[in-house]
């Protein structure tokens, strides 16, 4: 190798750094930092002890972990089936399958929640001896409707590239086909269903929109708990003592996520596919994935042309007026959230590309280091970092409160994690003998740069910046502590006034602003999956 | 006693076995020959009850048995991999068929003791298969196949990953093994020397039909066929000016001898040993013979051909 060169080079790739470094240390670092102060600095542990002994705190821990497990274990086996299905299908089936069930996966939480609320009533659960609304259940069925695509997604891949010849080698020693399923098949699926399990609990216990719509006004969960603190009672030093307590959670869960992960074997070359499911078993399948995943969608649709006894655009209409409850019309919070998503998505492309060919070429601790401390912002709860930006970011000369561009930034702390994390995979895939081809052929290493790793990289880059505008139009968390002025009403944050005052006319404009973020979002998947094509990502 | 009686299996517009009858009869080796893609490897799988039959029958012992699951068929399988429980270490994995028939406890764990003495790896119970080697596995996996006592044993070119020492010892040993179990198998090869070696029958088959079935010695000495006789390793076929058709002119058929009628120049002279490997040219062509004794490149030789190692063949 040419020394001076690689010397050169890993130089430049540490002087890279330090743009993410300096990006992540301001806007998540130095906040959740202040949180921390608040809630642990000057007066210990004291702050920690008062909320701890609160009743209703207790209540709101004890509630985020069993509802995240209970979450955890319904998704996976609510799953499972779909995963089967795409793990045996055709190809070309398997990525259709994957894209559609990825849709729920980045719609914005308070319009699942919003749609679910809405079936409840559609379908007259709201009371009764059939009650969903204001119960658990309504909770994890919507978290379900979310990581069902978690699930699906990486499960069916893994589950794609096991060789079937195990599962004949069963057969004909002796065990039908349940019993070869239990015993050769799920024990394969462990590590890969221990790694996308990890990754629903996470999401199911940061959940923030959806306990604050579903649950009803007395289901507290932690993320609940810290803004009823910060925003309700303007207690800043018990929200920052609970972000404590939930940010060593996260921490946790996010070291052993990314330990499963580590430890998932790579499937090796298979020399026997598995059979596409039978005809029947699969349409069972599509049908009971239509109606976990449709019908809540489907109704909001419905329910966004219905007025009165009629159909029509009446609600559509009525977007371009502003009510009392918005600061603003709803269509300009549209415009607001489609604006921010760009700019969101555009940051998180600049500091993620950067961030990962750090980790993909710079040396092996500084590789570690970003690996797991871009991870942290994905699984930090949104209500944390919006939080500790109110908090931190509120004196010059870093008073972002007047300006609109703390919105955006905050949706690009939880883009540059997925950005990284479909970025990094395909620049490691990059084959080296790919890069000699070329430069035997006669490339100079900067031409092999723009032919070979270029145009593979740029795929990476395009899903990952699709989803971060996908997470940015959905945002909900972080943005609901940013100051409330016209400029910064986002439409998660609309709709979710919208959601929470009573009567049908805003319930019906609610819903048009439904589908129209919904359209906004399948607009982004499906430019995520033709992009994608037959490779595989983390999500 | 297993009867294939006109089967058909196709995949979309191929058809990869094409009207095949095959009859294996108890504790009989048949050995299927042909060249990789022929539909051998399906035929065994529909055997298996793997792949459903399109047309035809199959019958086990005279009843029909088409519709039977493989775990209903008694019988065994090996892969070109060992295709080993990765979960699960040796002896479990030897185990997994014995708990599927119901064996008590303390009789599996006698039986595995015993497979694994069998294949000369004795106290590799608690072994993790990722610890074995290539040649281990592939044992462990005939161990597998053989701990339930299966009537039948099919084998997928259960040799074709193994090196060539491991190979030959293990082709050595397989019918022994089988014999003395008295368990029938149909073993799929494409390498004739393997076949010969196992085979109590071999059936020769190309793009998904069967051309010949017949013990080996019969169809190494009468292949009938050009392709018959190319697979089987014949290189000698030459045309018969008496008959006006062709013939093949086994490697052993040729000695040296002043009386010779048929004149050629050496070729080439390998030393192997206890012979030679020549190739002479003459009038017929260039032609290939293992001769007991030494000759040199660009000598003249007189050949004298046994007639009786030669046989007329049709084109087909």
């Amino acid at each position: 190798m040419d020394r001076p060169l690689g010397r050169n080079r890993s130089r430049l790739i540490a002087a890279a750094a330090v743009v993410p470094a300096a990006f992540l240390g301001v806007f998540f670092v130095y906040p959740v930092a202040s949180v921390l102060w608040r809630g642990l600095g000057g007066e210990g542990l004291e702050p920690i002890r008062h909320v701890l002994d609160q009743g209703r705190t207790r209540d709101a821990i004890w509630f985020t972990a069993w509802q995240a497990v209970a979450s955890t274990a319904l998704t996976l086996v609510i799953a499972l089936p779909g995963a089967a299905v795409v793990a045996r299908s055709t190809p070309r089936a398997r990525r259709r399958i994957r894209s559609v069930v990825t849709v729920p996966f980045v719609l914005p939480t308070v319009l699942v929640a919003g749609a679910f609320a809405e079936l409840f009533t559609t379908f007259g659960l709201d009371d009764g001896s059939f009650r969903l609304r204001h119960t658990v259940w309504a909770i994890l069925l919507a978290h379900v409707f979310f990581n069902y695509a978690v699930v699906v997604r990486s499960v069916g891949s893994f589950w794609a590239g096991l060789d079937h010849r195990l599962e004949e080698q069963a057969r004909v020693l002796g065990a039908g086909r349940i019993r070869t399923f239990w015993e050769i098949t799920l024990p394969r699926l462990r590590p890969v269903l221990a790694a996308a399990g990890s990754i629903v609990f996470l999401f199911s216990f940061t959940s923030f929109g959806v306990v604050l719509v579903l649950g009803g006004p007395r289901r507290a969960t932690v993320e609940t708990e810290i803004y009823r603190y910060a925003v309700t009672r303007i207690d800043f030093t018990s929200a920052a003592a609970v972000a404590v307590l939930q940010l060593l959670a996260v921490l946790a869960l996010v070291t052993l996520a990314t330990r499963l992960e580590r430890s998932r074997p790579a499937t090796t070359a298979i020399a026997r596919p598995a059979p596409p499911l039978r005809r029947s078993t699969r349409f069972a399948n599509y049908g009971s994935m239509l109606v976990l995943l449709g019908l809540p969608i489907a109704v909001v649709i419905e329910r966004s042309f219905a007025v009165g006894g009629r159909y029509g655009l009446d609600h559509y209409r009525a977007l371009n007026t502003r009510v009392p409850q918005l600061p603003a019309a709803a269509t300009t919070a549209l415009r607001n959230s489609i604006l921010y998503a760009f700019v969101a998505m555009a940051l998180a492309v600049l500091i993620g590309s950067i961030a990962s060919l750090v980790v993909v070429h710079g040396r092996r601790w500084l590789s570690r280091v970003f690996d797991l401390g871009l991870t942290i912002p994905l699984g930090t709860s949104a209500v944390t970092i919006g939080f500790g930006m109110i908090i931190a970011l509120d004196e010059p000369p870093l008073d972002f409160r007047t300006s609109w561009w703390i919105v955006p930034i905050a949706h690009s702390l939880v883009g540059v994690p997925f950005v990284v994390r479909t970025m990094v995979p395909v620049l490691r895939r990059i084959d080296p003998r790919l890069r000699e081809a070329a430069s035997v052929l006669g490339a100079s290493p900067r031409r092999v740069r723009r032919e070979v790793d270029l145009p593979i990289a740029s795929r990476g880059m395009v899903v990952g910046a699709a989803f971060a505008f996908a997470v940015s139009i959905g945002e909900f968390g972080a943005t609901s502590f940013l100051p409330r002025r016209p400029d910064t009403l986002t439409a998660p944050q609309a709709l979710f006034r919208l959601l929470s005052t009573p009567g049908e006319l805003l319930r019906g404009q609610a819903m048009a602003l439904a589908v129209a973020l919904m359209a906004l979002v399948a607009v982004a998947v499906f430019a995520i999956e033709s992009v994608r094509g037959t490779s595989e990502g983390s999500f | 006693m297993w009867t294939l009686d006109h089967g058909r299996v196709t995949f979309g517009e191929t058809v990869a076995v094409d009207d095949v009858s095959l009859k294996i009869a108890e504790g009989e080796i048949v050995v299927i020959l042909g060249p990789s893609g022929c539909g051998k490897s399906t035929l065994l799988r529909t055997v298996a009850g793997l792949q459903p039959l399109e047309a035809g029958r199959f019958l086990i012992g005279g009843e029909d048995a088409a519709r039977r699951l493989p775990h209903e068929r008694d019988i065994g399988l090996m892969f070109q991999d060992p295709t080993l429980f990765p979960h699960r270490n040796v002896g479990q994995n030897i185990e997994f068929g014995l708990r599927m028939t119901g064996m008590a406890g303390p009789d599996r764990a006698q039986r595995i003791a015993e497979m694994l003495e069998l294949i000369g790896l004795s106290g590799y119970e608690r072994r993790d298969v990722a610890t074995l080697s290539g040649g281990e596995a592939q044992r462990v996996a005939l161990a597998r196949a053989l701990a339930p006592r299966p009537c039948l044993l099919l084998l997928d070119e259960p040799f074709g990953a193994l090196d060539r020492a491991l190979r030959d010892r293990l082709v050595e040993e397989l019918p022994d093994l089988l014999r003395s179990t008295g368990t029938a198998a149909v073993h799929v090869t494409h390498d004739h020397d393997e076949a010969f070696a196992i085979a109590d029958r071999i059936a020769v088959m190309t793009a998904g039909r069967i051309l010949r079935t017949d013990v080996p010695d019969r169809l190494y000495a009468d292949p009938q066929t050009e392709t018959v006789a190319r697979f089987l390793g014949h290189t000698n076929i030459v045309d018969d000016p008496t008959t006006g058709g062709r013939r093949v002119i086994r490697r052993d058929a040729a000695t040296v001898t002043p009386t010779g009628e048929l004149t050629g120049t050496v070729e080439r002279s390998r030393f192997r040993g206890d012979h030679h490997d020549v190739t002479v040219t003459t009038k017929l062509g260039s032609l290939d013979f293992r001769l007991s004794d030494a000759a040199t490149v660009r000598q003249t030789i007189q050949l004298r051909i046994d007639p009786a190692r030669t046989a007329s063949i049709v084109d087909d």
